[in-house]
């Protein structure tokens, strides 16, 4: 029960035999092309041939396959009738792709096309940031086709439903804040100064930058999966082909909800670092409760707690705009909302960063 | 029928979700090597149908057997085993997006069998020149068109050879010469390997040009209202939604 091969006057005959299922004898297959070569004719004789599957199949298609393309004449008549019909089915449609369109290009060009991607790219971003701005226009005339119904669900989402997760990690942050401080300042015996570290701290920037770092991997990525994910399912082709502006339905909701909520969250990031502070503070330090408020207090100043309002306020536009861009700029499969989901929240952070250096340096300047 | 025969058997099977009950009591059995149509208009219950014989939704009153297994029951590991056996072509063809063709039909492959890499490679090259993709291997489902990705999807369920394979509305979104190419291509692999088809349709030209036998679930009553050949079932109508249905809704 085996596969056997014979040339004889440069006729390869073939012999199938017995059960052949699971045929997978890869080096009997490459002496049979080898003998293929030197032959004018194949024969296959599968008169006595039992049971098959594919795999014999497949192997007998790439022999054909192999004859076919050095003009070798090929005789499957004595193959089972079922057996021939599958090959004869594989073979009949032979319709090759034209291929892919291979880049063949040197280094120069890739940098010219990489360029022009990015010019691309920038192009399209301003064309979202000025939708946008026209979309916001409306709103505050009126005339914007917003559902009152989204807004809301956006609000809650990244309004009350985002208070745990925020609470939890600015706390964490204002505990390390004080923990490290602590380890210098106790040094000199200045640990009650931990207390002020933390609310300057918190208050000027920390706590704006932990919010906007939170919602931009949890809300900026919703926005970008689920706006990418309606991409995929047309249903922004829809929104176009009905006329309504894709960023007044889409964009607008969600950019007015963070917009409002990321000042808010912010101010409760401030509160939570600071309670993680003092936490830190009265159980290691011996520094009582009244003690660290007081310090706590007078260190605050009212403005490195709008400059962290403020902050928190631009990371809310960018945030937004990010995860929605993205989603509206999404392909059409499931690779494509990973890869969206992914550019929103690495942008977003990426932007808030060099956007929280551009204004330092301007507030800087401007001596606040 | 003799047992022998049936490949796949369901008992009293109903279909429901909670309190919305779509199809009741469904007795029917397949033949081994047959080509059985489940037909009935949108929202009957067809695709769900199709998802308790694969296993995807679990049965909550009725039986299935598979090959005389109890499948409906089964253990997951015997599910796994049996569900080996069985091919099932999505509606869009559930191709893997970031796999090109040839790794998409390799993967069942490389899972379940220890055949060499070259005989996997040979294998992918028949399969996708049985379905008249040949010289595809390398490209993403994202580079070809909604037809092509039917019939890849239709390469990688018969990777495997299974046994049985499963059609959810194969026509659906195909134009008439695909359709046509289609119904060619599971009639041969019918006649070929003798695999059992079990087809999930409302396409009438698919119906009578392929179905040896059929069911008709019927959403006014609750069940199966036609059991046989369709053209037998056009001729001879049990009922005036079968008829209507078969007819093309002429009344």
């Amino acid at each position: 029960m085996a596969l056997d091969f014979l040339l004889t006057q440069k006729v390869l005959t073939i012999t199938a035999d017995g059960d052949l299922r699971d045929y997978d004898n890869q080096e009997q297959l490459n002496a049979l092309y080898q003998n293929l070569e030197k032959s004018h004719k194949v024969c296959f004789d599968g008169k006595s041939l039992q049971r098959w599957n594919s795999c014999l199949a497949a192997a007998f298609y790439q022999i054909i396959l192999r004859a076919k393309a050095k003009n070798i004449e090929v005789d499957t008549t004595e193959l089972p009738n079922d057996l021939q019909n599958l090959i004869t089915l594989a073979l009949t449609v032979d319709r090759k792709p034209k291929g892919k369109e291979g880049k063949n290009w040197g280094f120069l060009e890739d940098l010219g096309d990489s360029g022009l991607r990015m010019l691309e790219g920038i192009k399209k971003s301003w064309a979202f940031l000025g939708d946008t701005i026209k979309s916001l226009g409306r709103f505050f005339t009126g005339r914007a086709v917003l559902r009152r119904v989204d807004f809301e669900f956006a609000l809650a989402d990244c309004g009350y439903k985002a208070i745990g997760i925020v609470s939890l990690v600015s706390f964490m942050v204002g505990l390390i804040l004080a923990f490290v401080g602590a380890l210098q300042l106790k040094m000199f015996g200045a640990q009650i100064y931990i207390a002020s570290l933390v609310a300057i701290g918190m208050t000027r920037i920390m706590g704006a930058i932990m919010a906007g770092i939170i919602m931009a991997g949890r809300t900026g990525a919703s926005y970008a999966a689920t706006i990418g994910t309606m991409q995929v399912n047309e249903e922004v082709d829809a929104l176009k082909t009905l006329g309504l502006p894709v960023t007044d339905f889409l964009v607008l909701p969600r950019l007015l909800s963070l917009i409002i909520t990321m000042p808010f969250l912010t101010m409760w990031a401030d509160i939570m670092g600071m309670i993680g502070g003092a936490t830190v503070a009265i159980l290691m330090l011996d520094i009582s409760a009244p003690q660290y408020w007081v310090y706590s207090i007078k260190a605050f100043e009212l403005t490195n707690f709008l400059v962290g309002v403020f902050h928190g306020f631009m990371y809310g536009i960018i945030i937004s705009c990010c995860g929605c861009y993205y989603g509206v700029n999404c392909g059409r499969n499931a690779d494509s909302v990973g890869w969206a989901t992914t550019k929103a929240v690495v942008s977003s952070i990426v932007i808030m960063i060099v956007a929280t250096g551009i204004l330092t340096s301007i507030l800087e300047a401007l001596g606040i | 029928m003799t047992e022998d025969s049936v490949k796949i058997k369901a008992e009293g099977l109903n279909i429901a979700y909670g309190s919305n009950v779509l199809m009741q009591n469904l007795n029917f059995e397949i033949k081994k090597g047959d080509i059985f149509i489940i037909m009935g208009g949108s929202g009957c219950g067809k695709s769900s149908l199709l998802r308790l014989l694969t296993g995807l939704k679990s049965v909550d009153e009725g039986k299935i057997w598979i090959d005389g297994v109890r499948f409906d029951n089964a253990e997951p590991a015997q599910k796994k085993k049996i569900m080996q056996n069985c091919g099932i072509l999505y509606q869009s063809g559930a191709l893997f997006s970031s796999m090109t063709l040839a790794e998409n039909v390799a993967m069942p492959l490389q899972q379940y069998t220890n055949y060499s890499d070259d005989l996997i490679k040979d294998l992918v090259a028949f399969k996708l020149a049985l379905v008249g993709l040949k010289g595809y291997e390398d490209f993403y489902p994202a580079e070809i068109s909604g037809g092509m990705k039917k019939r890849a999807g239709l390469a990688r369920a018969l990777a495997l050879d299974p046994d049985i394979l499963y059609f959810d509305e194969p026509s659906a979104g195909l134009d008439p010469v695909s359709s046509k190419l289609l119904d060619d291509l599971i009639l041969e692999i019918n006649k070929s390997l003798g695999t059992t088809i079990v087809i999930i349709t409302h396409e009438l030209s698919s119906i009578f040009a392929i179905g040896k036998d059929s069911i008709f679930l019927d959403a006014e009553t609750k069940t199966i209202s036609a059991y046989g050949n369709p053209k037998e079932l056009l001729k001879n109508p049990p009922n005036k939604n079968v008829l209507h249905f078969l007819s093309g809704g002429k009344k």
